[in-house]
């Protein structure tokens, strides 16, 4: 079977088409690229060498590229079934599900942090869970992230993963209930008729054929979690050195009218996002070919 | 071999009702009818995939209508082969073995085996990404054949091919059918196609399968 041909629109026939195609989105990137100009105007080499030698700042990228991965990858192992729930089984109450998933897309950022806050702090179950997460904490073996200072959820590390995911998952959710509802569930019906069981049908036929929604939804994931503040704000606060990621930095920096810093730090989550989005958009490329 | 009594299928607006339909074993059965006429729903509620409201399924004297799919002993090639993504044509052919606990070296000689049989041994490392429409359905006829079905049901199998490779295909088939080794329930639009093939054809219409005879008798 051949791979169709991308459509071109380089004749002169298709030029007025093109030229309004190519004019609206051309204002959108432009408006991204003016934006990371004016970033750049403000930053020099040197702003660059002290927020690197900054053992503040340097913490904020650490912990941030920790706790996004950390989020990424919890939001893809809850994404991939609930997503495929939500595409491709019928059940009593899915529409109610459905909504809900998006509650926190819609929800003011601040207020899945206040919910969170609330959660944790005042009833009995955030409670027994602040408990659970102390002792396995103190468990796991995390000195090499840094983490093991860790002692609970509110206004701590868990604090700042739990707010990232209880944003970023539910794009992670959408994108892979798009994926499976994309992916004809056709191959998986053969599967099960061949002699695979639900789970082996899942596992060897569905799950591959979405492969690229699992990377999507990851990315995605990665990609808001990096750019949370509000909920992080709210349930895990803005501790130097402690609960501080990189949108905690550029809300220090600013509030103390060091407005260079800012812009650096600002450039740097945009190097890190290019980088991941690239990365996630190559290795797309490779599973396509 | 195959006995469909008296079975009525329900899919959203549509409507199978009083099916009746046997396959003798070895035998080869088509379902002609248009496009839309159920031939496909009621090819999925043999297979398993799909809910009978009425009536029962027997396979090789089994009573199949509760059993799940994976249960009933049928083989599946559907429309466009409908090949698993990102998976090599070895590995695609030994699914069926996989599901059943065969090990590695098993599947690989026994997927090879088919290969062969089926002239598609210089297929075995590529992917479904890039194989023509005749390969596919060789591959999903391989693939179909390795579950070691009591029946075979094949969805339109022929329709998306060209002349050329529908030929290659048909041949292939009628390699099958004059075996005799498996029933093979055939679902199809096309009259030339059934005629050359079948022992037995059924005419299906707007959801009621209203015909059975020997292939001479339809014909003439």
């Amino acid at each position: 079977m051949s791979v169709p041909a991308p459509l071109r629109l380089t004749s002169r026939e298709n030029l007025p088409f093109a030229s309004a195609m190519f004019g609206v989105m051309c204002v959108f990137v432009l408006l991204i690229v003016a934006m990371l100009a004016a970033n750049l105007m403000y930053v020099d080499g040197e702003h660059v060498k002290a927020a690197l030698d900054s053992p503040e700042i340097l913490y904020a990228i650490k912990l941030s590229l920790v706790t996004c991965t950390i989020t990424a990858f919890l939001s893809v192992l809850v994404a991939v079934p609930a997503g495929y729930l939500l595409a491709r089984v019928p059940f009593r109450g899915r529409m109610l599900v459905d909504a809900l998933v998006d509650v926190p897309i819609v929800l003011p950022p601040i207020v899945v942090g206040l919910a969170l806050l609330l959660l944790f702090n005042q009833t009995q179950v955030g409670q027994w869970l602040e408990g659970l997460v102390e002792s396995v904490f103190a468990w796991l073996p995390l000195e090499w992230a840094g983490l093991d200072h860790v002692t609970s959820i509110t206004y701590d590390v868990p604090g700042v993963i739990l707010a990232q995911f209880a944003v970023a998952s539910a794009f992670a959710i959408r994108t892979m209930r798009v994926a499976f509802e994309t992916a004809s569930d056709r191959r998986e019906r053969v599967a099960l008729v061949l002699g695979c069981t639900r789970r082996q049908a899942f596992q060897w036929v569905a799950l591959p054929e979405v492969r690229r929604g699992v990377l999507a939804a990851a990315t995605l994931a990665w990609a808001r979690a990096m750019g949370e503040f509000g909920p992080i704000l709210v349930f895990a606060g803005a501790t130097r050195m402690k609960t501080e990621v990189l949108p905690t930095t550029v809300f220090l920096e600013l509030s103390i009218g060091n407005v260079e810093a800012a812009a650096t730090v600002s450039l740097l989550m945009v190097a890190a996002a290019m980088v991941v989005l690239l990365a996630a958009r190559a290795c797309g490329a490779r599973m396509v070919a | 071999m195959l006995d469909c009594r008296n079975i009525s299928i329900a899919a959203g607006g549509f409507a199978l009702s009083g099916i009746d339909l046997q396959v003798q074993a070895g035998q080869w059965a088509t379902i002609m009818g248009s496009t839309g006429c159920g031939k496909t729903t009621l090819l999925e509620a043999i297979c398993g995939l799909r809910d009978v409201t009425a009536g029962s399924i027997h396979i090789g004297g089994v009573d199949v209508t509760r059993l799940a799919p994976r249960c009933r002993g049928i083989g599946l090639v559907p429309q466009d082969g409908a090949l698993f993504a990102g998976m090599r044509v070895e590995a695609m052919l030994a699914l069926p073995l996989r599901a059943r606990g065969v090990g590695r070296a098993g599947r690989a000689r026994r997927a090879s085996a088919m290969a062969e049989r089926l002239s598609m041994s210089h297929l075995l490392r590529r992917t479904a990404h890039g194989l023509s429409g005749g390969e596919r359905q060789r591959v999903a006829l391989g693939r179909a054949l390795l579950c070691e079905p009591t029946l075979l049901c094949l969805d339109e199998p022929l329709s998306a091919l060209d002349g050329e490779t529908r030929a290659s295909i048909r041949e292939l088939l009628m390699v099958l059918r004059n075996t005799g080794d498996v029933s093979v329930l055939h679902v199809t639009h096309d009259q030339q196609e059934a005629t050359a093939m079948a022992h037995t054809i059924w005419h299906m219409e707007n959801g009621v399968l209203s015909t059975a005879g020997e292939v001479n008798d339809v014909v003439h």
